[in-house]
This record gives C-alpha cells, structure tokens and sequence, in this order.
C-alpha cells in the first residue's frame, strides 16, 4: 500500500516548489482560554496576549515610554480624571471561520471591550463566572466611572479619582481590544459562552484551531494594521514535559521553546544551531503563607518560617545561579526598589520564635508546590524539598502538595493551601504591579492574593502611592509599603529570575520582554 | 455447516459484547466521585441540571433500567463528557481511535513482510546458518522490552544523528483535515499545496513508531512460521511430493506455504491484543496523537467517563479483530469448522 501511495505521490511533489513557512513554538502548557481579559496565568498569556490582540498603547521594553498602538493619541485632564483616547483608523479584526467582519474597529470596540470588565450591564459581563483577576486586583474596577464614546475614533475614560497606573494598566496584556459586532453575533446565537474560547481580535495572527494536549495553529492575519507578515502560519506544540521541550529543540521540531530550565541549558549552548536567550525580567518568586489560617495567622510563626530556610542552598540548588536572592518583593531593576532587612537563615532564631508563638514542638503543615516551571521558580518541586528538609530542622512537619497546574492555581485561588510556593511576573514596569494584584484587599476577593492577607494600613499606602504623580513621593510610599512586608511576612520573597528561551538561529525578531508576555508579531525564518 | 459456525460464533459475540458493557456499566458505580459525574462527565452541576441528569440516567429506577438507558445511549454515540477537556468522549474517540488503528496496520504489514518470508527462510534452511541468525535475531527482538527499544531509537537516531522527529504523525506546519484519520490518505484526499512534501513528513513521522511497534509481531510471526513450515515439511504429501522430484522452491511455495500459513492467520488476529498494549506505550513515547496516550493521559487526570469509553472502544476493537481473524481462518480451513464450540 505504501509503495503505491508513494509513487501516486511524485507528481505532486513538483508542484510544490515553496517550502511551507511557519515558525513552531514549543508551549509548557494548555492555554486556560483565548481572552487576556479572563486570566493571568503567565503560560496562557505568552500565547495568546500579543499573537491575537493590540492594546490601545504598550510600553517601549527599553525606555519604559508608552507608545501608541490601537490609539494613536491620549490626552489626560488637569485633574487627571478624564483619559481621552484617539483611535487608528483602518484597523481591521480576524475573518475566520466563524466570524467575518462588516466594518473596521472603532470607538464602540473598545468601550465594548473596557464595559465587559466593569458593567455589570454588559451582556458578556457574567460570561465565564465574571472574573477578571488582574483588572478586579488592582481595583480598576473601583476606579473608572463611566467609558464614553465622543465620536467613531474618540474614547473617554472618566475616573472617580486619578490615579498614577491607569495608563499602565491599560498597556498591560490584559487590556486587549475585542470586537463589538463579533459579541453581537454570539449574544444573537445564544452562544455567548464562545466568546472566550473562539478569539477574534486585531493582531498579528489569527485562530485556527485547538487540539487540547496537542496544539494550537494560528493564520496570519493578511489585513494587519502594523506591517506584513512573513509568516503564514503559528504553531503551538503544547509540550508539558520539560525534557521534551528540549529533546524537540535538539531535533528541530520546535523553532522556539519555553522556558528550558537552568539544568538544560548548557546542553542548549553547546549546539551551534541553537541560541540561548538571556533576559532581566520584573518577576519574584515567593514564599507565601495563608495567613488566614491559624497558625500561620501569627506573625511570630511566620518569623520563624522565614528564618528556618537557608536561601543560599536554594539559590544554588534551583537556580544555578541564573537568578538573584530577593532583597526585597520588588527586583533591583524596579524605581521603587529598597534593600530591606531580609530574615536571615538561623534555625536556632525560628526555633525562639517558635516557642514564643507558643509551638515549642512545631506542628505539621502543608506546602504547595507549582507543577510548572516558571521564570522566578524554575523547580518549584525542589525548593520545597529543601524547605521541607530545613523545617524538619526546627520541628515542623511539611507535606508536599501538588496538582495540575490550572487545577493548581484555582485551588489556591480558593485559598485550600496552609502555605504555597508561588511567584509574580509583572506586567507593567510600575511598581503597583507587584503589590496590587499579590497583597491588596480586593486581590484576595478575587483569589489573586495567596496570602489571603488583607491590611487596611497597607492597602491604605497603596492607595497613597497611586493618588499622587509625583514620583519621589510615591517612591516613599512604596518603600513604607516594603518594609510593612517584611515586618509582617504574608510572603517571603525568595528570588528574582531570568527569563530563558532557546531558539532556532534561523529564527529572527521574537520580542521576549522585562514584563507581560512574548511577542511573535515580528518573528520571522530565514 | 458455515452458517451453524458462524452462529455460534455470532452468539459469542453478543455474549462477550454483554459482560463489556455490563462491567463498563459496573464502573461508574465502582470509581470514586459522584456516580452522575461519573456517567456524564458534567461537572459542577447546578440544580436544575442535575435534576435533567437524573432522569437522563434514570438514578431513581432499579438497575436494569438503568443498564438498559446506558446501552442505548452508548448506540446513540452518547458516552457522556471528558471531565478534563468538557468535550464528548465519543468524539475523542472518533478522532484518536484510527490514529492508533493506522500505526497498528503499518506495523502488522511491515511484520507480514518481514516475519513471514523469514520464518520461510528459517524453515527451509533448518539448522543452518541463515536459521540460526534469523532465530537468534527473533529472540533478541522478542525480549527486547518495546519502551527501551524505542528510547534508545530516539537516543540514536534522533537526537545523536538526527533523522527523524520524535513526535507526532506529521510537521505541525502541515494542515491536513482528517478524513479517514490514516495520515497517509488524508494527505493523498487532500488537494494540498505541499501534498509531496507532506507526505515525505508523514512517512519520516511514521518510521520510528511503526519500527518499533512492528517489533514484537515480527519475531512471533517468524517463529510461527517457522515451526508451522517445519510440521507443514514433515508431513506426508510432502515427502510424496518431494519423492516426484519437485525441487526445494516448489515444495515450499506451491505445497506446504499454503497449508502452513493457515495456523499463522489466526495467530495475527491473536496478535491484536497485543499490538494495541504496545501501540499504546510507543504512543505515550513518540507522542503519537491516538487512543493509548489518551486513555493513559485520562488515568493520570482520574477522568473517569474518557477512561471508560477508551476501555470500551479498544476492546470492542479486540474483539472483533479476534472474530475477524477467526471467521476468516475459517473460511479458508474447512476443518475448522467442525470445531463444536467457539473461543476467542
């Protein structure tokens, strides 16, 4: 059967001269839905953030400036109150299989796209139980008062107060544009529950399709406002196993693989085809208690948690030096940031603290480790050995937890966990970005905060720093807000990572940033 | 006489085909969790769906009625939801099931090809060199267990030397809609710019996984051969044949192959059961997008109403492969049919 396939087969192959074009990437996990707006899960965003949307502005990776994207322009008021926004015309959204457009993006898109996470009036606000973690974190939803339309390219954003990371908050992966006329088309099917899972958008690329556990494809996107595209198509080879990953780098099945960890990475090195991509990037990763719970509600026990890890062993053991100990929950790179007076390792101090907690024996406790490797935790597995190992060391019996990754997060989302190693890769360069959506009050409503941890006095500082534009001030204000960390402990901030990516070196122009996710827009093969 | 064969045969079917879905039936009550989740796959349920479920799956009435609802939702292709991915269990099913079949039939052609005209070399140079090497290479590649083959094929040929890809049947650049499901067709079917290289790909794909799966059916069928040819050899129309004067050549493929491969037919249906264990380790090993990493990849997730369907399609697949194979043997050898009862 073979052979009289293959020989039916050799006229066909005259015909095809060009070689198919397409750049393969290889990805850690599922993606948890298609829509930024619904998620902030670090591996979902990579792929679908910048592949399918534009945002109205981004921020320059090198200067920090804002740029314009899907708004050419922005104005804000003497009070600051008042965000007016002058749309790009000529923008045109993904025709698919499922959707095709009528007319460009204009003003109601965009207050379509803003009213889903803030009107509770809007059709698609209830779609996918209304939860929008980072937008409902950093209590955007508190803030902006009402979106108006002024004309076909003119948006106004009208706010109860001003406040210094709005702009920021609005270059962020999450706030993408999604079309009007396509919800309509869906509310008009009685199949809003699509809306997420079937993406239409404005960027590069667009959907195909989804084979969960096997791949995602994009087509390019032919009308894209930006430039033209090289590439006809973008693959996802969803990969969860981290040898894998790098086995099909080593045989060219993928083009570009998320993030090889620190182990692989000489093996990456070596081989002259493959590049190794080195990035500072905004991230922690830490040590956080659900300071909810008791014991860990007393701030003497979380002391002596803190205490009993020694962070060089686990700087060198998980991170092979392709990271930094955290001196602080903001990395060295950010404006804010203050060295701070870190608990040290002192097993003998922890076993006081202990005993003052009134725990002389220890107790047992569980400890959530990430199945997934991420940038500011590349083992999670590992660091919890270790900590485990140092807690034996004072009389506290750990029990190492893990679950599938999205099952994973939801659960400590519902806050089941005793204590749960985790991390936060920013979004934006401000440095809202790392107290807000982690520490903040609302944060813990909507199942961001892993600390469960809610304190007036702190949130009140937050609330300060983005009050006002003046950036010494908000400088002091954020430095008030470190030190309050590390005398009350909700999290211990363990280290800063890098990000790593290898990729073929026939491969040009992936933009791999010091926050958000990856962008393929440019990304070409030679 | 055929039609009385075929009848039992028949009736054994329906029989075996009865305790199947008796005992996938019997799961849902046996795994752990909620017996309407187990038998639906919804999750999370609110009130007034759970309510339709129940009827639906008739929880109230005795057992019988609700074995008799599940036997015809399972004709109706309703096999409940994956809890892992909220998709029907019988579309996975559908999708997954010819990707495994396809490597199957690969491997079994490439073990006809290769273990028949051995075991026929064996056979006729009896104890001389070329059945002592093809006999000692059976053993080593009937010992050799299939995941440390095909790990070790990937070490060597993969990512030392670089020849083939590790995974998948296809580059995924390569778009080809399913049709059949067998790769190679679908290419064919499809009028596909890049239908040659494409189906280079394909092929490069398949090597590996089908090497390796075609292993064990191989070395059996070359030993079932060989000693078949060697009793077919001793028996008495041969040596009456050979007392003619009929050379070597015409003894063995114009009198005894005939007559030799018959116990061999059989044997390949026997194999099936077999095949499809190993298809599903070298599946989980090269990524292979079929039914065995699937089903293994459902355990780890603990999604019940996938494992259960998984359970139900592979072994109705055995089981009719085995009656294939034996109503074809039979149809070939009169004798057996005199056979009083039927087995599988």
């Amino acid at each position: 059967m073979l052979s009289v396939l293959i020989s039916g087969c050799g006229d066909r192959t005259a015909q095809a001269q060009r070689k198919i074009q397409g750049i393969v990437y290889c990805a850690e996990a599922n993606p948890v839905s298609f829509n930024p707006q619904v998620t902030t899960t670090g591996s979902t965003i990579d792929i679908i953030a910048n592949q399918l949307y534009n945002t109205l502005i981004s921020i320059d990776p090198l200067t920090a400036e804002f740029r314009p994207e899907l708004a050419t322009a922005w104005e804000i008021s003497e009070d600051g109150k008042q965000i007016t926004f002058t749309l790009r015309k000529d923008v045109t959204f993904h025709s698919t299989d499922y959707f095709t457009p009528t007319r460009t993006m204009n003003a109601d898109d965009v207050v379509f796209s803003f009213n889903r996470l803030f009107d509770v009036y809007n059709p698609f606000h209830f779609v996918g139980d209304a939860n929008y973690p980072y937008f409902q974190s950093v209590g955007m939803d508190q803030l902006i008062r009402r979106i108006v339309k002024v004309d076909d390219y003119t948006v106004r954003f009208e706010l109860f107060s001003s406040e210094s990371s709005f702009l920021s908050n609005i270059a962020t992966d999450f706030a993408v544009i999604l079309s009007q006329e396509y919800a309509m088309q869906l509310v008009e099917q009685e199949n809003k529950q699509d809306f997420d899972m079937l993406p239409v958008g404005t960027g590069p690329y667009k959907y195909k399709g989804f084979l969960r556990d096997n791949l995602i494809r994009y087509h390019k996107h032919p009308g894209y406002w930006k430039h033209d595209l090289a590439m006809d198509q973008l693959v996802y080879d969803i990969t969860t196993n981290n040898t894998s990953r790098i086995a099909k780098m080593l045989t060219k099945e993928c083009d570009i693989t998320a993030h090889p960890s620190a182990t692989q990475l000489e093996t990456l090195a070596a081989r002259s085809d493959i590049r190794v991509d080195k990035a500072v990037n905004l991230n922690v990763g830490y040590w956080a208690f659900n300071t909810e719970k008791p014991p860990f509600d007393n701030v003497l026990v979380r002391k002596a948690l803190a205490h009993s890890i020694d962070f060089q062993k686990i700087m060198k053991a998980v991170f092979y030096g392709n990271g930094i100990q955290a001196r602080s929950i903001l990395p060295p790179s950010s404006w804010a940031f203050q060295t701070q007076a870190m608990p040290s390792y002192d097993p003998e101090r922890a076993r006081e603290f202990l005993i003052q907690a009134g725990y002389p024996d220890g107790f047992e406790m569980d400890l959530w480790a990430m199945p997934v490797s991420r940038i500011y935790n590349p083992n999670a597995r590992k660091m919890a050995e270790l900590i485990q190992s140092d807690l034996r060391e004072i009389g506290i019996r750990a029990t190492i937890v893990e679950y599938e990754w999205n099952t994973f997060l939801e659960r400590v989302g519902k806050h089941e966990h005793d204590s749960v190693l985790l991390g936060w890769a920013a979004d934006t360069p401000d440095p809202d970005n790392f107290f807000s959506p982690l520490l903040s009050c609302t944060a813990t409503f909507s199942g961001k905060n892993p600390a469960n941890w809610c304190h007036p006095e702190f949130d009140l500082l937050l609330t300060q720093a983005l009050d006002t534009t003046d950036l010494q001030q908000r400088k002091q204000f954020y430095q008030q807000a470190q030190q309050m960390l590390i005398a009350e402990l909700p999290v211990v901030p363990i280290a800063h990572g890098m990000r790593f990516q290898a990729s073929n070196t026939s491969v040009m122009g992936i933009e791999l940033r010091p926050f958000g996710g990856i962008s393929l827009a440019n990304a070409r093969k030679n | 006489m055929f039609a009385d064969f075929l009848f039992r045969r028949l009736s054994l079917l329906l029989f075996m085909l009865f305790a199947l879905t008796a005992f996938t039936f019997a799961l849902n009550y046996l795994f752990p969790g909620d017996l309407l989740t187990n038998f639906s796959g919804e999750l999370n349920a609110n009130y007034s769906q759970t309510q339709i479920l129940e009827q639906k799956y008739h929880i109230d009435d005795n057992l019988l009625i609700q074995y008799q609802a599940f036997l015809v939702r399972l004709f109706q292709g309703d096999w409940g939801l994956s809890l892992s991915s909220g998709q029907a269990v019988f579309g996975h099913v559908k999708q997954l099931f010819p990707a495994t079949i396809e490597l199957c039939v690969y491997a079994l052609i490439v073990a006809l090809c290769l273990g028949i005209p051995a075991g026929v070399i064996c056979s006729a140079y009896h104890n001389k060199w070329p059945d002592k090497v093809i006999s000692s290479l059976t053993l080593l590649g009937f010992s050799i267990p299939v995941f440390w083959l095909a790990l070790l094929l990937i070490m060597i040929f993969c990512l030392s030397f670089g020849w083939f890809p590790m995974s998948g049947r296809i580059g995924l650049l390569y778009e080809i809609p399913p049709v059949t499901n067998f790769i190679l067709l679908d290419i064919w079917l499809h009028d596909f710019p890049y239908g040659g290289q494409a189906f280079a790909d394909a092929l490069h794909h398949l090597t590996l996984p089908t090497v390796v799966l075609a292993m064990y059916p191989t070395t059996v069928l070359v030993r079932f051969t060989r000693d078949s040819m060697l009793t077919v050899l001793e028996q008495n129309y041969i040596k009456t044949a050979r007392a003619k004067g009929l050379n070597r050549r015409q003894l063995i493929l114009d009198h005894a192959l005939r007559n030799a491969l018959l116990p061999v037919i059989k044997q390949i249906g026997l194999q099936f059961s077999t095949l499809i264990t190993l298809a599903m380790v070298t599946e989980v090993i090269f990524s292979w997008p079929g039914i065995g990493r699937w089903m293994i990849e459902s355990i780890y997730q603990r999604d019940y109403p996938a494992i259960q369907g998984g359970l139900l399609a592979v072994s109705f697949f055995v089981i009719f492969a085995n009656m294939l194979a034996d109503v074809i043997h039979t149809l070939l050898d009169p004798l057996a049919r005199n056979q009083a009862h039927g087995k599988v």
